[in-house]
């Protein structure tokens, strides 16, 4: 059996919630559902509990393509020792210095 | 033993109670599915959905207490015989299957909409601030039953079949709610509340448009009338009583 579907057949879904006060949708984890329009249905219940002014998005988790962790060395290295590579070399007028 | 309480006749308490025990008695079914739902996520939608009702419950159980003469919501729900019980007989009988359970939450979570809907505009500002809270929720409780109806009606030919059944078995104690009588006469004249036969038209329209699209057709008709609402239960109102009520008639006057 395919790892991604429960005993019923369901496929398995991502769900992303942004809250009342939140900038960005989080993952929150993920649930059992045999269409989108569940999904969200069952999403509400079990991580939202309703709260009004939340936006959930469900994504099949066979649509997400995940970085590979054995990459990380040759995509993620910051290459701390090659300084040039960050821009931190420029004066920047007063008013924009903060960033 | 703890003695039972008798509440007054008063036409405005008795349209309180109708709607306060729907809620209860409904939130007492529901509770009954805890831990036995198809699957996890419907066994948390369940239990919510119970939650939401036993909160309106409250709500106009307490205003009711206060018309009674200083009773309070555990009073009511706990000491009252079957007889003053005001629930209509759909909310009482057992919790059935899955099917039957959905078909029985869109028949209520339609009929509650309509109420609440119109209760917003109660004379009883405590009712109106109970149904303005109490109207998103059964939205989303029709949303939720209605959605299931579909799938189970337009689904396997046997789910096809067991919604069909519970579609047939629930039909013929919708007419009770509709029934004209004094008390809601009375409700209608003071402003606390619709006649419930007002909301008859919509609700038979809502319903027909839910079948349809769960390919189901609606009961058939028959004479026969449940008399809930007036205090007449079926076998199963008993039953329901004795285990909801046990704890407080045995160690009467407990506090928890």
């Amino acid at each position: 059996m395919n790892q991604q579907q429960d005993a019923a057949g369901w496929p398995l879904w991502e769900v992303f919630v942004r809250s009342k006060a939140g900038l960005d949708h989080k993952h929150c984890g993920s649930l059992h559902a045999p269409d989108s329009k569940l999904a969200l249905e069952l999403a509400r219940d079990v991580y939202t509990r309703r709260q009004e002014g939340c936006s959930i998005w469900v994504v099949r988790s066979d649509q997400i393509t995940a970085s590979d962790p054995g990459d990380k060395d040759m995509y993620f290295d910051p290459m701390e020792d090659k300084v040039y590579r960050h821009p931190t070399f420029y004066k920047l007028p007063a008013e924009v210095d903060h960033m | 033993m703890q003695e039972s309480i008798r509440v007054s006749q008063a036409p405005e308490l008795r349209y309180l109670l109708r709607l306060g025990d729907l809620c209860l008695i409904h939130a007492q079914r529901l509770g009954e599915w805890c831990g036995h739902a198809p699957i996890l996520e419907e066994d948390i939608a369940l239990s919510n959905i119970a939650l939401d009702l036993l909160g309106q419950a409250r709500g106009v159980l307490t205003r009711a207490g206060e018309l009674a003469g200083g009773l309070d919501e555990d009073q009511l729900a706990f000491l009252r015989e079957e007889r003053d019980y005001l629930n209509p007989t759909l909310v009482e009988l057992p919790r059935g299957d899955f099917a039957w359970a959905m078909v029985r939450n869109l028949m209520v979570a339609v009929l509650l909409e309509l109420l609440w809907q119109r209760l917003q505009e109660s004379g009883d500002e405590q009712l109106a601030a109970i149904a303005g809270k109490a109207v998103k929720e059964a939205r989303y409780h029709a949303r939720h039953a209605g959605d299931w109806v579909q799938r189970l009606g337009d689904g396997t030919e046997e789910s096809q079949r067991r919604a069909q059944r519970a579609v047939d078995q629930l039909w013929p104690y919708h007419h009770e709610l509709f029934e004209p009588d004094p008390v809601d006469e009375a409700a209608a004249r003071s402003g606390l509340g619709p006649r419930w036969a007002e909301l008859r038209e919509a609700w038979q329209q809502r319903m027909a448009a839910e079948l349809r699209a769960a390919t189901l057709r609606p009961g058939a008709d028959s004479a026969f009338r449940s008399r809930g609402r007036e205090g007449v239960h079926s076998e199963h109102m008993g039953h329901l009583l004795a285990e909801m009520q046990y704890l407080q008639r045995a160690y009467p006057g407990g506090s928890w």
